[in-house]
């Protein structure tokens, strides 16, 4: 019933093309992609029937030479080359790359003061550009397995990902080459996948709301959410938990323990490094089933209780507890609110977690899906809905941003805009003047964190306000505006009021990489030749192009009426011929995106007043009692 | 007001605007009032389940999901309406919010830092419920003296609201901005008992 809307929703306007949208659980250890056939989530597998994709690449002085199980046997044999668990230093500068740094075998040069790169055989390597390689890996089982090109991913991402970790992420879709359809957060994933919005519709004794905790432990990360399930709308209440923390650091416990029975000093060279991680890890899995464990490194022998691997890894198991009483607390619900408990990642087959957990809620949690796939299921089912195959009228997705944006203040302080957990999208804006006499440029610092000192927070951005008249002090009045998108992605512009001096500036974390950079990382790559790029960059632009032209025309057709003006309305003709024009004509894609831009701008204000129209109408002729019956 | 590091600079313009990148733009311009948005009367009282169904109802509709499949003009707008929709839901769920914004619509500037209250013995009473803020950590039963403390001042805090909605009522806007100043007190302080609890607790 929106006005806005020219197909019913959720149906393509050609029904019988149906689209090809993937998700994607891009994970610190294994990755995997999954798709939806019959109505069914199902994870895709490659030649060999295996589900799970290492997250790791292999580079030899050509470059990668492979990436997955096979780049994983290299792990022993050349470590500095064999690049595991970048998940973590996505979006991380070298400094937090230091306080981890230790437990990756990498070689880091930093340059610039961005993202660390690792040093390797083949050159300096972006975390970027790895994660690059396992997106178009998986992309290309998707795409052997459709018999055509991929239209569309989601892609998964921890929710406790700031926005630089965000963007990195986005970075190495582009860098592969896949459409992101939307960033989703893991655990709002794992909720789809387990059907509890079905649940709901189909038993009438369903209570009218339930309260969901999906506490999910990867390999690097962990993260707690508390949703709200009502009448088909997922609500993220809050959000929590620790980007450095996973089971991993389960492993890395035991195998420090290791080096002390064994009796090695803390400088363990690589090899050393990863023989303790490789036999830690199967003591941990081998606990699972069995009360202890006999052990062999070099010459020394010894056994692992359960009881003294719990001794271990509890300090760690509690620090993921405590998160969930602070999202708990955040969200204003005491543990017993909790209808349903959700465990996600690898980590939470180690029995011992889930015992806490349970503990923790007062209820078993649900674990009938497998824990390493339901991220993935849950991301293809949200794919299947945006690409535009199934109506996803009865279930949408509201999300939060989970650590605070805000801006630095005199003193070093910060000065916090947009609280952690409000519901995204959001957009705030703010109004400063200057401070001296003739003051001519202001510079603004924006951070993301919780805490006081901006030096203690995430640096996002930095940019200058410039082109300010002089004026006396306090006179101008600069508003600068934020808004965060549903992805949790953040940009920000500025505006003068008084003279109107605009700066609209992107939000490239100070992490990130730039986009001069993507591309000439896109040029230099070997699956995509350069004239590939071009074909495909045109003919996004093109059917971006006819759905403008579509989309306008079927809008002036309904509403051009009511809300435009003879001449506004011979404007909008003119520049929707003009662009039909260039579409044909031109094969430079840019053109056509500058073509596709102006006709935006001309649009703009009859979208807007489409939308205002349409808000006013959506609640109109509902009674009460029918929209909370839903 | 300025808070900013000032750099000094020679004028010029900038502008990096383009396609492929991350832009924004202003909000969308609705002649609705918030109240309007969820065809709700202006008042200060608010049917809270009604509210949730009307947001639930708004957001199914305008979210960007629901244009993923769109264009870019169409994209862009539903970010900025389901932005709108989501400040007008956080504005009229909070008490202090929504008599600001009451406030506001009655070109009453009720914002933060604007207006102090010149009630002497509620200020004296503020600065003795911080002392007992502060000393909490050592009492002997820290969430005990904590809970005293939080039940206290949210019955202050309903007492303010009722005022708010009597004064408001009867157009009294100078006691109703008094007496939003006071549930700023009480809502800082509220916040202050939840964070100091939050930190014992990770202790």
């Amino acid at each position: 019933m929106a006005l806005l809307q020219i197909s019913e929703p959720g149906h393509s306007p050609q029904p019988h093309q149906r689209k090809h949208a993937v998700g994607i659980d891009l994970g610190t250890t294994n990755s995997l992609v999954a798709t939806v056939r019959s109505g069914m989530a199902e994870v895709l597998t490659d030649e060999q029937g295996r589900e799970l994709l290492p997250s790791v690449a292999h580079y030899t002085a050509d470059g990668v030479s492979c990436v997955g199980y096979e780049a994983a046997e290299h792990n022993v044999s050349d470590p500095l080359n064999t690049l595991a668990s970048v998940k973590r230093l996505m979006g991380r500068g070298l400094a937090d790359v230091k306080t981890f740094g230790d437990q990756l075998p990498y070689e880091f040069a930093a340059d610039d003061g961005g993202m660390p790169k690792i040093k390797t055989v083949a050159g300096l390597v972006s975390p970027i550009q790895v994660s690059a390689e396992i997106l178009r890996k998986l992309a290309g089982r998707a795409e052997i397995s459709f018999g055509s090109m991929l239209d569309g991913a989601v892609i998964t991402v921890p929710a406790y990902f700031d926005d630089a970790q965000r963007q990195a992420t986005k970075d190495a879709a582009t860098l592969a080459g896949i459409k992101v359809l939307r960033l989703l957060n893991e655990p709002t994933a794992a909720a789809i996948a387990y059907g509890l919005d079905q649940v709901e519709a189909e038993t009438d004794t369903a209570p009218q709301e339930r309260i969901i905790a999906i506490y999910d432990l990867g390999g690097g990360t962990f993260d707690i959410s508390i949703l709200r399930l009502s009448k088909g709308v997922f609500e993220v209440l809050a959000t929590g938990g620790d980007s450095a923390l996973g089971g991993d650091d389960f492993d890395h416990a035991i195998a420090n323990w290791l080096r002390v029975q064994v009796g090695m000093d803390e400088d363990l060279n690589p090899i050393e490094q990863r023989i303790l991680l490789e036999t830690a890890k199967s003591a941990k899995e081998e606990l699972t089933d069995s009360e202890q464990v006999e052990l062999e490194i070099l010459d020394w022998k010894g056994t692992l209780t359960r009881t003294l691997m719990h001794s271990l890894i509890d300090g760690l198991i509690d620090k993921t507890l405590r998160a969930c009483k602070r999202s708990l607390r955040d969200a204003g619900l005491e543990n017993l609110d909790i209808s349903n408990v959700i465990l996600v990642g690898g980590s939470t087959r180690t029995p011992r977690v889930g015992e806490k957990v349970a503990e923790l809620f007062g209820k078993q949690p649900l674990c009938s899906l497998d824990p390493d796939k339901v991220v993935a299921m849950g991301a293809a089912l949200q794919a299947e809905v945006l690409v535009g195959n199934k109506s996803g009228d009865d279930m949408l997705l509201l999300d939060v941003i989970p650590l605070s944006l805000g801006i630095e203040t005199m003193g070093g302080l910060i000065e916090k805009i947009i609280h952690r957990n409000t519901t995204i999208p959001v957009a705030k804006a703010q109004e400063f003047t200057t401070f001296k006499d003739g003051q001519t440029a202001m510079a603004i610092h924006i951070l993301q964190g919780e805490r006081e000192l901006a030096s203690d927070c995430r640096s996002l951005s930095r940019f200058e306000l410039r082109g300010i008249p002089p004026m006396v002090a306090g006179a101008a009045k600069i508003r600068v505006a934020y808004q965060v998108d549903a992805d949790g992605l953040l940009s920000v512009s500025a505006r003068e009021l008084t003279s109107n001096v605009e700066a609209r500036i992107e939000v490239r974390p100070s992490y990130g990489i730039g986009e001069e950079e993507i591309t000439s990382m896109l040029q230099d790559s070997f699956s995509h030749a350069r004239d590939d790029m071009q074909a495909r960059a045109l003919r996004e632009q093109q059917v971006e192009a006819d759905r403008m032209i579509e989309d306008l025309l079927a809008a002036i057709y309904k509403d051009g009426d009511a809300l435009l003006s003879d001449d506004e309305r011979r404007c909008l003709k003119v520049a929707i011929q003009e662009l039909r024009e260039v579409r044909e004509s031109t094969i430079e894609h840019r053109v056509l995106a500058r073509q596709i831009e102006s006709v935006a701008k001309a649009s703009e204000e009859f979208a807007a007043r489409r939308m205002d129209a349409s808000i006013k109408s959506a609640l109109a002729g509902h009674s009460l009692d029918e929209i909370e019956k839903g | 007001m300025l808070k900013m590091n000032v750099v000094a600079a020679k004028a010029s313009t900038f502008n990096r605007s383009g396609a492929g990148t991350r832009q924004v733009d202003d909000p969308v311009k609705l002649s609705s009032d918030f109240f309007e948005i969820f065809s709700i009367p202006v008042a200060w009282q608010v049917e809270r389940s009604h509210l949730d169904a009307m947001y639930r109802k708004l957001q199914q509709e305008f979210h960007p999901d629901r244009y993923a499949s769109k264009g870019t003009v169409e994209k862009r707008l539903a970010v900025q309406t389901a932005s709108l929709i989501n400040q007008a839901y956080d504005t009229l769920k909070s008490p202090l919010k929504r008599a600001q914004y009451l406030l506001e619509l009655k070109q009453i500037d009720a914002s933060q830092d604007s207006h102090i209250t010149s009630d002497g013995a509620f200020l004296m009473q503020q600065i003795e419920l911080r002392e007992a803020l502060s000393e909490a950590p050592n009492a002997a039963d820290p969430f005990a003296a904590l809970d005293g403390l939080r039940s206290g001042v949210e019955s202050a805090y309903s007492q303010q609201q009722m005022d708010f909605q009597a004064e408001y009522q009867c157009d009294n806007y100078d006691d109703a901005l008094n007496s939003v100043a006071k549930m700023q007190f009480s809502a800082k302080l509220l916040y202050e008992i939840e964070q100091l609890e939050a930190d014992l607790e990770d202790q």
